[in-house]
């Protein structure tokens, strides 16, 4: 069992009541009470973590069905160890007010997969221009608020946001671009784009948010969260911001841990195999190498506080189009853990930090432990699930449970799954060997 | 199998490239022996962003190569309903053709339609990132002016060619920087810091001079780009005058030019901003050289790629 909020990597045995974790003991400690257990999972071998939480998915609905729907999105959640997701507000209609935000949670319990956990909209549409009715959402339920890829780029307006948001405790997400010098760019500014002709995201269209988001944060000493960090300058601001005692955390996506810009060039065109060129776009774009090692020293020092997976599923229409006009992101549930278990056989990321990074520190930011979910404790919610990290498995379209198939990783070998994820006391998903 | 295309100069071996211009020399000479080549094929000429002069010249190598050219224009099709890239070309695929020649405003995706289709597809200009044909014409013109036909390796070795004015914007500049490198020149890049690509690492070796009058003493060739307004949403220059005044070819640069250098425009030109007519009009003008060459190495690339002639 590990569990970093207590500092937990020992063998245990768990016994499980209903919805909840009744006790916990060293091996055999339990072996009365298991006697009279209902079932008794063999779990030698494997590891047994909290169950992962997402901060930063795209579930779709309402709205936008042909892509994801919040019955599939949940379910792609528990397949790859997930329990708690965050969904992004950029549906139709634009999760903006309580109706909504009741709507997704309606949803959420009807699908009884994942549990989930509504963010709501900064501004009303996203349009950048008034607030929304943060305080009624989060009464219904949502417990952050963000324009993701909508940045609101008028500061005046941002301030106003931070500081109603810390009237409910609640915090910020920040999609931190500045969209001025990112306008009509599909990728990193530099070698590859000047390459291949296309316009550049400039890293500093990222730095110059992250600085604004941290100026901000000082005055009004609101939570900020700086979502899907991509650069090394992003991080060295957060750095230098938690060291002066300012409030921010940050996530980063396994995609920016793992690949960089110069995939762009490898990316295939044909749009009858996996992996075109439009699978490695998406907002913040691919970096530099430079700029993914230092992510991934980041995410081990603690600098970066989380992964998140930026589940942004499209289909093939929005996809199998100019690279130009291609939508941004691609799904990440299904494949965050294997990804990141990849990153530890290397050697650049601890087990312990991967764990972390998916339970305590989400759990931490979306303020889960008043929920009781995120530990493994007695009393706490049973949200648990076991991985095997011997496991040797293929990537293929029919494994995802997604209505999308937009991952870059199809047909990549795995060493490491989730083989078991149960959520409230109850198994949603279960492998056998 | 996926068919022989052209879609961009880096991704040209240096056979090929030879292939191309040496057999552009015999068509050029012969005009007559290749008139068959095509006989009975189709060559599609997929054009989704406007151009007068590419697609005439391509539907010209066709007809005398003795194809047919059944001609898109993107203004007059369902792409204006909102049809897909993927939906167009595969029904287009449909009429039975031979190769596609295609031209589109966002770069890769005649990579993009060649992974669809199964018919050579030939890169006409794409958004900002190659317009081989171009660059091959430029060089097919360079070497003939300098006696230089067939394309010997390494035969433009001691030749500098300036490239001047939107490079940023420019998919003749970055087919023309792999080409010409390959075929030994060096090559200076001439632009405000605003018009040029902020990192040339995965370029050929290139050489960038900020000011026209550097860079015009040390060039056998000038190459002027257009300052193509219709990209500039931007503040990319301050205005026309002062474009003109650092970066246009003025009469005045001209006489600062070596004695021999000749002066290349792949067109359509913005006559007194970054070319005046006096320069344009000159006995060191190859422009319409190059538009007359455009035939006969587009004509080189068809019979080669659809017309299966073997170097």
């Amino acid at each position: 069992m590990i569990d970093p909020a207590q500092n937990l990597d020992a063998e245990r045995d768990v016994l499980i009541e209903g919805s909840q974790i009744r006790a916990i003991d060293r091996p055999g400690a339990l072996a009365t009470l298991a006697s009279q257990a209902s079932r008794v999972i063999d779990a030698r071998g494997k590891i047994l973590v909290p169950g992962l939480i997402d901060v930063h998915v795209h579930l779709r609905e309402p709205g936008l069905e042909y892509k994801e729907t919040i019955a599939s999105g949940t379910r792609a959640a528990v397949l790859g160890g997930f329990t708690s997701v965050a969904c992004m507000a950029n549906t139709a209609p634009v999760n903006d007010s309580d109706e909504v935000t009741r709507f997704i949670l309606e949803k959420a319990c009807e699908a009884a997969q994942a549990r989930v956990f509504p963010v709501g909209a900064v501004t009303l549409g996203l349009k950048g221009q008034a607030l929304a009715e943060i305080g009624l959402m989060v009464e219904a339920g949502a417990r952050a608020i963000s324009d993701d890829g909508m940045p609101v780029m008028n500061s005046r307006l941002m301030r106003r946001a931070m500081e109603y948001a810390r009237t409910f405790d609640i915090p910020l997400i920040s999609h931190a671009e500045d969209l001025n010098l990112s306008r009509g760019a599909p990728m990193n500014e530099g070698a590859v784009s000047s390459l291949l002709g296309y316009r550049g995201n400039p890293a500093a269209s990222e730095e110059i948010m992250v600085a604004r988001e941290i100026a901000l944060a000082r005055l009004t000493r609101a939570r900020v969260h700086i979502a899907h960090l991509s650069t090394k300058e992003g991080i060295a601001q957060v750095k230098r911001a938690k060291e002066e005692g300012i409030v921010v955390t940050a996530e980063v996506t396994p995609h920016h841990l793992l690949l960089n810009d110069e995939f762009v060039l490898k990316g295939r065109h044909s749009c009858v195999h996996h992996q075109m060129r439009s699978d490695y776009k998406m907002a913040p774009p691919l970096r530099t190498p430079a700029d993914q090692e230092a992510l991934l020293q980041a995410l081990e020092s603690g600098v970066i506080d989380l992964v998140a997976s930026d589940h942004a599923p499209h289909g093939c229409v929005d996809k199998e189009t100019e690279f130009e006009m291609a939508a941004n992101g691609i799904l990440g549930l299904q494949t965050t853990v294997p990804l990141l278990l990849d990153l530890v056989a290397r050697g650049g990321l601890s087990l312990k930090r991967m764990i972390e990074s998916l339970t305590t520190a989400p759990a931490k930011l979306l303020k889960l432990d008043e929920l009781k979910i995120g530990k493994l404790l007695p009393g706490y919610e049973a949200d648990l699930i076991l991985i095997d990290l011997g496991r040797e498995w293929t990537l293929t379209p029919d494994a995802l449970a997604s209505k999308s198939k937009n991952s870059p990783f199809l047909g990549r070998a795995f060493k490491g799954k989730v083989i078991l994820t149960m959520m409230g006391g109850v198994i949603k998903q279960e492998e056998t060997a | 199998m996926i068919p022989d295309s052209c879609l961009h100069i880096r991704g040209l071996s240096d056979d090929r490239i030879r292939s191309f211009l040496s057999l552009a020399v015999s068509i050029k000479r012969d005009p007559e022996k290749y008139s068959q080549t095509l006989k009975g094929k189709t060559v599609l000429q997929f054009f989704v962003e406007n151009s007068t002069r590419t697609r005439m010249s391509f539907e010209a190598a066709t007809r005398k190569l003795g194809g047919t050219s059944v001609v898109f224009a993107a203004a007059t099709s369902s792409l204006q309903k909102g049809e897909s890239l993927l939906d167009t070309i595969q029904t287009l695929c449909q009429y039975g053709i031979d190769g596609i020649v295609m031209r589109h405003s966002s770069g890769g995706s005649p990579e993009f339609v060649a992974g669809a289709v199964s018919v050579p597809v030939i890169n006409a200009g794409d958004g900002q990132h190659e317009h081989p044909t171009q660059a091959l014409l430029d060089a097919f013109t360079l070497l003939e002016h300098w006696k230089l036909e067939g394309a010997p390796k390494n035969s433009l070795n001691g030749k500098t060619v300036a490239i001047v004015g939107d490079i940023l914007h420019s998919r003749v500049a970055r087919s023309n920087v792999h080409l010409l490198a390959r075929l030994g020149a060096r090559v200076i890049l001439c632009a405000p810091q605003t018009l040029l690509p902020s990192d040339l690492s995965l370029f050929p070796a290139v050489e960038i001079e900020h000011r026209l009058d550097s860079a015009i003493p040390q060039a056998d060739a000038i190459m002027a780009l257009r300052i193509q307004f219709e990209r500039q949403d931007d503040s990319l220059i301050p205005s026309k005058r002062e474009y003109r005044h650092f970066w246009g070819l003025t009469p005045e640069r001209m006489a600062i030019m070596k004695n021999d250098a000749v002066v290349l425009h792949p067109g359509p030109m913005n006559r007194g901003l970054e070319i005046d007519p006096e320069v344009a009009d000159s006995s060191r003008s190859l422009i319409l050289k190059q538009v007359e060459n455009g035939v006969w190495v587009r004509a080189a690339i068809l019979a080669m790629l659809v017309g299966g002639v073997k170097p």
